[in-house]
C-alpha cells in the first residue's frame, strides 16, 4: 500500500492529488481510496514491467502459494482464479496475466486478521501464464501456472 | 446507478466467509463496437470491505476481472448478526456500497 502510494507520488506532483493523498493518510482506519490505483502497473504490457512498476523486481518462485485455476477455460471470459497464501505475513496477493493486452489484472491487499486467501474470475485472451504474486514482510513471491483457452475474453 | 451487489456473509470455521457478485460491465477499452469505434474502457477499480469500522480487505483492479465481478474471500473476528459493508469505485467515478448481514 505505501509502495503505492510512493509511486503515485512520484508519477505525478498535482497538488489535489497530494491532497487527496493526505486525506487517505488520516483516513487509514476507513476504506482505502481508489486514489492507491497504480496507473503505471495496471498499464504495463508485460509482467516484466508490472513487476517492476509494483516493485516487485524478481520475485522468487515459491512452493508455499497455491493457485487454484482450470487446466482448460472453454471461455476466456469468465475464469475463476483462486490463490492461497501460505507464507506468514503475507500482505498481498495479485494476479497478473502474461499475454492479456495489460499484464496486471488485480492486486488485493490482506490486512492482519485476514486470511491470505481469494478467490475472482477474471479474462485470458489467450492461453497464457497466470502469475500469482504475493508480498509477504516486504518480500515478493511468485508461482504461475498455465491456462488454456480455446475462446479469448478480449477483442471484439 | 448500477444495480446492487449481492453479498454472502456466512460464518464458516471460526472466521467470516465473504462471497461477493457486484453488477458491472467491465468493458476493458479493448473492442470496438459494430461501426469499428473503439468502446471506452470501464471497469471497477477499487473495492473495499469494511466490517466494525475496519478494512478487512482491498483490492485494485483493472479491466482483466471478468464481466459482473465475483469476489471470495475470509477473515477472523466476524460474528453472526454484525454488518459488513462492500464499496467499489469505477474508473469513471461511479461509486456503490452494500451491506450485509453475517449469518
Amino acid at each position: 500500500m505505501d509502495q503505492t502510494r510512493r509511486d503515485v507520488l512520484r508519477a505525478s506532483g498535482g497538488a489535489s492529488l497530494f491532497a487527496m493523498l493526505a486525506a487517505a493518510g488520516l483516513l487509514r482506519s476507513g476504506p482505502t481510496l481508489a486514489a492507491d490505483w497504480n496507473k503505471k502497473a495496471f498499464e504495463s504490457k508485460n509482467i516484466k514491467d508490472a513487476l517492476e512498476a509494483l516493485g516487485a523486481g524478481s520475485p522468487a518462485d515459491s512452493a508455499d502459494i497455491v493457485m487454484t485455476a482450470p487446466e482448460i477455460a472453454e471461455n476466456g471470459a469468465v475464469v475463476p482464479v483462486a490463490a492461497v497464501s501460505k507464507i506468514p505475513g503475507t500482505e498481498s496477493i495479485a494476479f497478473l496475466i502474461a499475454k492479456n493486452p495489460t499484464a496486471l489484472a488485480a492486486s488485493f491487499n490482506i490486512p492482519s486478521g485476514t486470511e491470505p486467501s481469494v478467490s475472482t474470475r477474471v479474462k485470458l485472451a489467450q492461453t497464457t501464464d497466470v502469475h500469482v504474486l504475493v508480498k509477504a514482510n516486504g518480500k515478493y513471491y511468485m508461482t504461475k501456472k498455465e491456462i488454456k483457452v480455446t475462446i479469448g475474453g478480449c477483442g471484439g | 446507478m448500477a444495480d446492487p451487489m449481492r453479498i454472502r456473509a456466512a460464518v464458516k470455521d471460526g472466521g467470516v466467509n465473504v462471497k461477493v457478485l457486484m453488477a458491472h460491465e467491465m468493458e476493458t477499452g479493448q473492442r470496438k463496437d459494430s461501426a469499428g469505434k473503439p468502446i471506452p474502457a470501464h471497469f471497477i477499480q477499487h473495492v473495499s470491505a469494511m466490517w466494525q469500522g475496519k478494512e478487512v480487505l482491498s483490492a485494485n483492479w483493472g479491466p482483466a476481472i471478468a464481466k459482473n465481478p465475483f469476489l471470495e474471500f475470509n477473515f477472523k473476528g466476524g460474528k453472526k448478526g454484525e454488518k459488513i459493508q462492500i464499496i467499489w469505485t469505477d474508473n469513471k467515478g461511479d461509486k456503490r456500497t452494500d451491506e450485509a448481514t453475517i449469518n
